[in-house]
């Protein structure tokens, strides 16, 4: 299980990895935005992505989008963890094709329980 | 009652000797225009519009002279110690709040070092003290051969003399955690002083406003004013202050649950 983790904050990156290696998920690398972690996904076989939003040059939403567009990538898990708490921004990232939405802040318990689920739908 | 009282305010705003002559010389016009004098109304209504005229610039004057103190209060000069200290917090705001954002992210960084190298120690106490007390189980059960119990002693010694290292360099990281906290007294101190420099600002530009509102006033110029753009969602707006109180905001996860399972979720 290879995870890509896209943040502009190194901090919530090293705190989201943290979280996914207690899970288990020891095989994770990190991207500081959109633009950065397009070509990532591309080449590098990933299983699962976990991103921010709001975030310099392409924002979580648009890598969403440009993932859901990509015959290689559109069926690839999408986890957003995001501080954006607008009702109208969760709907837009649910009709962009989000398979989980965590607001911030949030616990380690929620990570994990919205991760399971976005597996258990997979499996 | 409120377009009346409008009007006598903007009475007081004119100088009286400016009310004076605009009431007598528009006297003399209705007089001259019903004498049938009409070269003599043309020049009143030309001496009328210098009176407007010259009111105007004594307003606009008014003003240059306010905004220079306001401009002057902005920069205030230092006339003490703690004036001066003061200043050199305020005078570059955002070089302030960028050391907010480096010390907090220092911190964050430490304590997260400190934590990582604490986690592997506080597994392997927990993962060897399982096993010792499986051992330990089979020891009473009395499941134990005395090759293994001699193991098994010599196991719990090692594991006592580990367990008081590892428990005492945990304590370190822990105190060390405690004061890699330190950021919040110096962070909060510059961002209240951040605060105080936005109110004043916020303050000045308010008087800003009211200045030229009395220009406008006297001029008799309505802007235009564009509607302002809506500020689009779609690359994100950060995080929502006073969230409880807002209609489309969500408040937490429980929130964003309830609303992705009604989309079908």
């Amino acid at each position: 299980m290879k995870i890509l983790i896209v943040d502009d904050f190194s901090t919530m990156r090293r705190i989201i990895k943290n979280l996914l290696r207690d899970l288990g998920f020891t095989n994770t690398d990190e991207a500081d935005d959109g633009n950065t972690a397009l070509p990532m996904l591309k080449s590098g076989k990933y299983d699962f992505l976990v991103t921010d939003w709001n975030m310099p040059g392409m924002s979580g939403l648009d890598l969403l989008k440009e993932v859901r567009a990509d015959d290689d990538l559109k069926t690839l898990p999408v986890l957003m963890v995001t501080a954006e708490a607008k009702r109208d921004q969760i709907v837009s990232a649910a009709q962009a094709g989000v398979n989980g939405y965590v607001v911030k802040p949030f616990t380690a318990a929620v990570l994990k329980e919205k991760i399971e689920k976005i597996f258990e739908r997979i499996q | 009652m409120g377009s009346m009282s409008k009007r006598e305010k903007d009475h007081q705003s004119l100088d009286p000797e400016v009310t004076e002559k605009l009431r007598n010389q528009a006297a003399e016009l209705v007089e001259q225009v019903n004498a049938g004098d009409y070269a003599r109304a043309m020049t009143l209504i030309n001496d009328l519009s210098e009176v407007r005229d010259q009111s105007l610039y004594r307003e606009v004057g008014r003003l240059t002279r306010s905004l220079h103190e306001a401009i002057r209060n902005f920069q205030i000069d230092p006339r003490n110690a703690e004036q001066s200290e003061a200043l050199s917090m305020m005078s570059d705001a955002s070089d302030r709040l960028e050391y907010v954002v480096q010390m907090t992210s220092k911190a964050a960084n430490r304590t997260m070092d400190l934590v990582e190298e604490a986690m592997p120690r506080a597994s392997s106490m927990r993962d060897e003290a399982a096993e010792l007390r499986d051992e330990w189980q089979r020891l009473r059960r009395r499941e134990m051969k005395p090759s293994e119990f001699r193991a098994l002693y010599a196991r719990i010694d090692t594991f006592f003399i580990n367990l008081n290292a590892d428990a005492g360099a945990t304590y370190d990281n822990l105190s060390e955690i405690l004061l890699a906290q330190d950021f919040q007294d110096l962070t909060g101190q510059v961002i209240q002083k951040v605060t105080t420099l936005v109110k004043e600002v916020e303050e000045h530009l308010l008087n800003l406003v009211v200045m030229a509102s009395h220009v406008d006033q006297m001029t008799g110029t309505v802007h235009e004013l564009e509607e302002k753009e809506k500020e689009s969602s779609e690359k994100g707006v950060g995080p929502q202050i006073n969230s409880e109180e807002r209609e489309d905001v969500v408040s937490g996860q429980d929130d964003v649950d309830d609303l992705l399972s009604s989309l079908g979720f």
